[in-house]
């Protein structure tokens, strides 16, 4: 269950981080695909890395050391610095 | 209105209540409310019943007209305070209520005779959920129309909220106690005034600081409702042209606000005004000063790096509050020793024995020792020479300064019938030095005051810019400088302000 508080501010800023826009088209972009360590999930990543290189596209290839955790820190950082946008994928 | 898998919302129990009839409220938890329970299935099979139960959904599994109050809120809303309560309503309202179990009653409100065959004639009830301290804070804050109106920010579901608050950047860089509506509904309770109403605008950004929003930074800094009204009064106290708090941030010099507390206010929520005065270990010591230290930053947006360009800073910044000692209104002064003097809230005009408490534009104390001198001129001249080195020895009138004087350093002037103004006037006296010595160049220093000055006796403070405050430990020769920012028009002058108004 999440917390909920009162904002200790004068409220000018948004409470909330405002998402990335999506882009139109994946032309020219690099797709990360984040494998989270879920059996099969690799299968399913392969597929998309197949079609996606069909389209000429750019594919880095991650993965989670656990599914049970949130990815660590370092890695969410190397995917936001080298992609675009991320797929990742939940097998079982 | 929420819902919930296992229960009704106050919307579906509203709905539940009769237009004309009887509505039992009931818990499993009380066995007043077990006693009964025949008696609730008999007046259904004989009439019009409707019972809302707290606490077990299938309680009493004999009736079954049964609304489970879930979240209190029927309860809350009629101000149910006994289980069981039997209530009539007529035409939609209520007309009439019983409480705990007595036959004679029961028979009479219900009109039923015969009612509850083999029970004992009288059974008082129990507590109701909704009077239990473990809810009615957040009861208070869902249904009170409590007036909280500060936007809600809710945590992802895997962020920890603690790390969520340093992440939205409220945080001092010490841990924060979430500010929940129910904690600040809470510290509401420790002050007469309504959350709407405006305390304080804050600078650097110039925003209006009500009442909710010092409550919900209150709680963060860990303060207890009791202190309230001194984190109040302490943020009027700051927040005007004459302490000039934007000055403070502004300033590259180690200051922020030091807040005295005067008055049986101090002794009332537990304040330290002897061992460690300065230190850990006291809450509300400790959190008052932080409180309106968040408030600065939350709501005025006055953090470090930014508006806040202090050079060196001191950790007092963090929060920095602390209690003086003074003469009971019996004339006891607690283990701490003995006062004769009057306290500093007097400086600025209120009688001793006011609430109050001062802000002072201070920067971290700095220790005195004279574990000799036992005649009052000695332990003067000690005082004098220790006061001039605050900030620059050859730097004078442009600071005020506190001097905390410790009991067994106050006892040497007290003792020989040397009250505070006498004192602080005899200190002043010993702090003037002809201009000579502290122009610009004067013993090799290039810093110092301009040359016209050099004909002039100077002393260290201006007219009423030294403060002596009553304070500290029973043991220990020692005193402590507090030094204080720019003074006068172009920087902050202390501000008192009385505290019982806030409470």
């Amino acid at each position: 269950m999440s917390t909920v508080v009162l904002d200790p501010t004068n409220e000018a800023a948004p409470a909330h981080r405002e998402r990335v826009t999506r882009p139109d088209s994946l032309d020219g972009l690099t797709v990360g695909l984040l494998d989270i360590s879920k059996p099969r999930g690799d299968r399913f990543l392969n597929r998309l890395e197949e079609r996606l290189t069909e389209r000429g596209l750019r594919v880095e290839r991650y993965s989670k050391p656990t599914f049970t955790k949130p990815a660590p820190v370092d890695l969410r950082h190397e995917i936001a610095t080298k992609c675009d946008v991320v797929i990742e994928a939940l097998a079982d | 209105m929420a819902s919930s898998a296992d229960g009704n919302t106050t919307d579906d129990a509203a709905a539940s209540v009769p237009r004309n009839g009887l509505v039992a409220v009931v818990k499993r938890d009380c066995p007043t409310c077990e006693l009964i329970a025949p008696v609730l299935a008999d007046i259904e099979a004989r009439g019009l019943l409707t019972v809302f139960t707290q606490d077990d959904a299938a309680f009493p599994e004999a009736v079954a007209a049964r609304v489970h109050d879930n979240d209190l809120g029927f309860s809350w809303h009629h101000d149910i305070e006994t289980v069981p309560t039997l209530m009539r309503f007529a035409d939609g309202a209520e007309a009439g209520r019983i409480v705990g179990w007595s036959r004679p009653e029961w028979e009479s409100f219900s009109g039923l005779g015969s009612l509850g065959a083999g029970l004992p004639e009288h059974r008082p009830g129990c507590g109701s959920l909704s009077v239990d301290p473990a809810h009615v804070d957040a009861l208070e804050a869902r249904f009170g129309g409590s007036g909280l109106s500060a936007r809600r920010v809710e945590f992802g579901s895997q962020e920890d909220a603690h790390e969520a608050m340093f992440d939205r950047g409220w945080s001092d860089g010490l841990p924060l106690v979430p500010p929940t509506a129910e904690r600040v509904a809470a510290m509401l309770a420790g002050t007469s005034r309504a959350p709407d109403e405006v305390v304080a605008n804050v600078a650097p950004d110039l925003a209006d600081c009500t009442v909710e929003k010092a409550a919900v930074n209150a709680v963060m800094a860990g303060c207890r409702p009791e202190y309230f009204p001194v984190v109040l009064a302490a943020l009027t106290a700051v927040c005007n042209d004459t302490f000039n708090m934007h000055g403070m941030l502004a300033t590259t010099m180690p200051v922020g606000p030091v807040f005295i507390v005067n008055g049986p206010i101090a002794r009332q929520i537990g304040m330290n005004n002897g061992i460690n005065v300065f230190g850990q270990g006291n809450r509300a010591n400790s959190t008052i000063g932080r409180a309106v230290q968040l408030i600065v930053r939350n709501v005025g947006g006055g953090r470090p790096g930014e508006v806040d360009r202090a050079a060196l800073g001191q950790p007092g910044k963090v929060g920095f509050c602390f209690a003086e000692i003074e003469a009971a209104a019996d004339g006891s002064t607690g283990e701490s020793g003995g006062t004769g003097w009057d306290p500093l809230c007097t400086d600025f005009g209120f009688e001793a024995g006011t609430n109050a408490v001062t802000a002072f534009p201070g920067e971290a104390p700095r220790s005195v020792v004279d574990q000799l001198s036992r005649d009052p001129e000695s332990l003067a001249r000690t005082m004098a020479a220790a006061l001039n080195a605050i900030h620059h020895p050859k730097l004078v009138l442009g600071f005020d300064a506190i001097l905390a004087v410790a009991p067994d350093h106050s006892r040497v002037f007290i003792d020989s019938g040397w009250t505070r103004q006498q004192t602080a006037g005899r200190i002043n006296e010993l702090t003037t030095r002809p201009g000579s010595e502290l122009v610009r160049g004067a013993d090799g220093i290039a810093e110092g005051v301009p040359d016209f000055l050099a004909e002039a006796d100077l002393p260290k403070f201006r007219e009423g810019g030294l403060h002596l405050v009553h304070c500290g430990g029973g043991a220990g020769l020692f005193s402590a400088v507090i030094g204080g920012w720019v003074n006068g028009e172009v920087g902050a002058q202390p501000v008192c302000v009385e505290i019982d108004p806030w409470r």
